[in-house]
C-alpha cells in the first residue's frame, strides 16, 4: 500500500490576483496507490493539478516529483509525470497515431521504442481500431481515451488525471475505472472527480478540498460505508453559501 | 535536438490542412503575375528598367513583391503558433513535457521559417529562370534571397511573440499585421523631421534594410538589425510564456 514517495506538495499556495485558489496544501503521493481529489466546483482541484504538473508555478511552497523540484529542475521532474488536463490536449487535425507519435517524441522516447510505446498505450486505452482516424472526427469518449493514452505513453511513475470519466458512456466509464485501478497497482495515480461513487470504486485514499484548503486526507479503508458522503457534505458545505440554501442543508 | 522535433511537427501540421498549400499557391500565382508584367515592361523599348539590367530591375522587383505578399500572409501563419495552442487547450501538453521553453519557442520559430523558406525557394526559381536566356548578377541575387529570409524570419519572430499574448488567433493576426505594417512604413515618419529623426526612423524600418540587401549591399548593419530583432522577440516570447505560469 505505501510504496516509495513519488510526489510531495509542501505548503503550496497559489492566488489569482487577490483570490486565493489554493491555500497551504500539503500531501504526498506514493507508488501503488490511487488518490482521489474531491471537492466542489472552484475548490482548487485543477489549480493544484496544474501546479503539480508544472503548468502553473506555485505562489508559495515547494513541489518535488521523484526528489526533483518542479521549478528548479523541471526537465527531470516532468519526465516522470503524465497529465490529462480537464480538456484533453488534442490536435483535431492529426490522426491518433500521428498525435501519439508526437507525444512520444515530446517525452523523449527514442525512435526505436516509439512504435512499441504507442502500441501499448493504444492497447491499454482501447484505441486499436481508430489509429488512422483524425482526432477531430472521433467521439468525445474516444477523444478522452486518446487524452489518457497521451498521459501514459511514456510509462510515467506519476499519472495525474483531471476528471477522466466526464462525458463517457457507462461502459467506457467502467473500462476507464478498470484502467485506473490497473495503473494504480504499479504507479502513483491522482484522480480528480466530483463523483463520490467513483472515488469509492477506484481510490485507496481520498483528499477533500474546499475553498482552496485541504480538509481531509484519509485512506478509504479506514472509513465506514456511507460516511464518505456525509463527510464530504459536512466538510464542504460550510464554505459554500449556495450549499447552505440548497436542499441538502 | 528537441527544437528540431518541434519544428518538424509544426511543419507537418501545416501541411495537414489546406493552409500551407493555399499559401504556396497564392504566393506563386501573384509573384508570377508581377514577374511576367515586369519582364514584359523590361522588354519594351520605353526604358522602364532605366539601364539597370535584369539584376537591377526584375530580380529585386520580384523579391520586393514576394516580401509585400508575405507581409499580408505571415500573420495568418504565426497566429497559429501559440494562440491556437491556447485555444485548443494543448498548451498544457507542451508545458508538462520535459522540454524547455526556449526549445519550444525555437522549434515553432524554425518550423514556420522553414515553411516560408519553401515559398522563397519556389519564387526564386522565377528570376533564376532568366539564366536560360540572359546573364544575372548572382551575388546580388544571393543578397536578395538572404534579405528576404532575414525579413521573413523577423516577421515570424514578431508574430510568434504576439501570438503568446492572446488566445484568440484572429486578434493575434490583426495585432501582428498592424505591428509589421508599422515597422514597414515607419521610415516615412522620418522624412519630414530633422536628420536625427530620419536616421532613427529609417534604422527602425524593416523596409530600409531590405532595400540595401536587394541592391546587393551586404552590410553588417542590415544583417545585425534583423538578427537583433529576431533574438529580441524570441526572448520576449520565452519570457512571456514563463510569466504565464506565474500570472495567467
Amino acid at each position: 500500500m505505501s510504496g516509495e514517495t513519488l510526489a510531495v506538495l509542501n505548503h503550496v499556495s497559489r492566488s489569482y490576483g487577490r483570490r486565493l485558489a489554493v491555500d497551504d496544501m500539503s500531501f504526498e503521493i506514493r507508488r501503488g496507490e490511487v488518490l482521489g481529489l474531491l471537492g466542489p466546483n472552484g475548490a482548487g482541484k485543477t489549480s493544484t493539478m496544474h501546479m503539480l504538473c508544472g503548468v502553473l508555478a506555485p505562489g508559495a511552497g515547494h513541489i518535488t516529483i521523484g526528489g526533483h523540484d518542479i521549478i528548479e529542475s523541471p526537465r527531470l521532474a516532468k519526465a516522470s509525470i503524465g497529465y490529462l488536463p480537464e480538456q484533453p490536449p488534442l490536435y483535431p487535425d492529426l490522426s491518433v497515431d500521428q498525435y501519439l507519435d508526437f507525444c512520444a517524441t515530446l517525452r523523449r522516447i527514442p525512435r526505436a521504442q516509439r512504435n512499441r510505446a504507442r502500441h501499448k498505450a493504444k492497447e491499454r486505452c482501447g484505441l486499436m481500431d481508430v489509429g488512422a482516424r483524425l482526432i477531430g472526427n472521433l467521439s468525445k469518449g474516444y477523444q478522452q481515451r486518446t487524452g489518457i493514452a497521451q498521459a501514459i505513453i511514456h510509462d510515467p511513475d506519476l499519472i495525474v488525471l483531471d476528471e477522466p470519466t466526464v462525458g463517457l458512456d457507462p461502459a467506457q466509464i467502467v473500462a476507464i475505472r478498470a484502467l485506473v485501478r490497473e495503473l494504480g497497482a504499479t504507479h502513483g495515480v491522482l484522480v480528480s472527480t466530483h463523483n463520490l461513487s467513483e472515488v469509492r470504486s477506484i481510490c485507496d485514499r481520498v483528499l477533500i478540498m474546499g475553498a482552496g484548503r485541504l480538509l481531509l486526507d484519509q485512506p478509504l479503508a479506514t472509513m465506514e460505508t456511507g460516511t464518505l458522503e456525509e463527510r464530504f457534505l459536512q466538510l464542504t458545505q460550510s464554505d459554500d453559501p449556495f450549499m447552505h440554501s440548497g436542499p441538502v442543508s | 535536438m528537441m527544437a528540431l522535433r518541434i519544428a518538424e511537427h509544426e511543419l507537418r501540421r501545416l501541411f495537414h490542412g489546406p493552409l500551407a498549400w493555399l499559401v504556396l499557391a497564392m504566393v506563386q500565382f501573384f509573384v508570377a503575375l508581377f514577374f511576367f508584367v515586369m519582364l514584359s515592361r523590361f522588354l519594351e523599348p520605353s526604358g522602364w528598367a532605366g539601364g539597370r539590367g535584369l539584376s537591377g530591375s526584375v530580380v529585386p522587383g520580384t523579391f520586393r513583391l514576394t516580401a509585400n505578399i508575405l507581409l499580408l500572409i505571415a500573420p495568418f501563419l504565426t497566429m497559429r503558433l501559440f494562440s491556437e495552442e491556447q485555444r485548443l487547450g494543448t498548451l498544457p501538453l507542451l508545458m508538462t513535457a520535459p522540454i524547455s521553453l526556449s526549445e519550444l519557442v525555437l522549434g515553432k520559430f524554425l518550423g514556420t521559417v522553414a515553411f516560408l523558406g519553401m515559398a522563397v525557394a519556389l519564387t526564386s526559381l522565377m528570376p533564376l529562370s532568366l539564366l536560360l536566356g540572359a546573364s544575372l548578377d548572382l551575388g546580388q541575387f544571393a543578397t536578395g534571397v538572404l534579405g528576404l529570409i532575414l525579413l521573413l524570419s523577423a516577421f515570424v519572430a514578431i508574430g510568434l511573440f504576439i501570438s503568446t499574448l492572446t488566445s484568440q488567433p484572429a486578434a493575434a493576426a490583426a495585432g501582428t499585421f498592424a505591428s509589421l505594417f508599422m515597422l514597414w512604413i515607419i521610415d516615412i515618419a522620418g522624412q519630414g523631421g530633422g536628420d536625427q529623426a530620419a536616421a532613427i526612423f529609417s534604422y527602425l524600418s524593416l523596409l530600409r534594410h531590405y532595400e540595401n540587401l536587394l541592391d546587393g549591399f551586404l552590410r553588417s548593419v542590415d544583417v545585425i538589425y534583423y538578427l537583433l530583432l529576431i533574438i529580441a522577440f524570441l526572448a520576449l516570447s520565452i519570457w512571456r510564456l514563463d510569466a504565464m505560469r506565474s500570472n495567467p
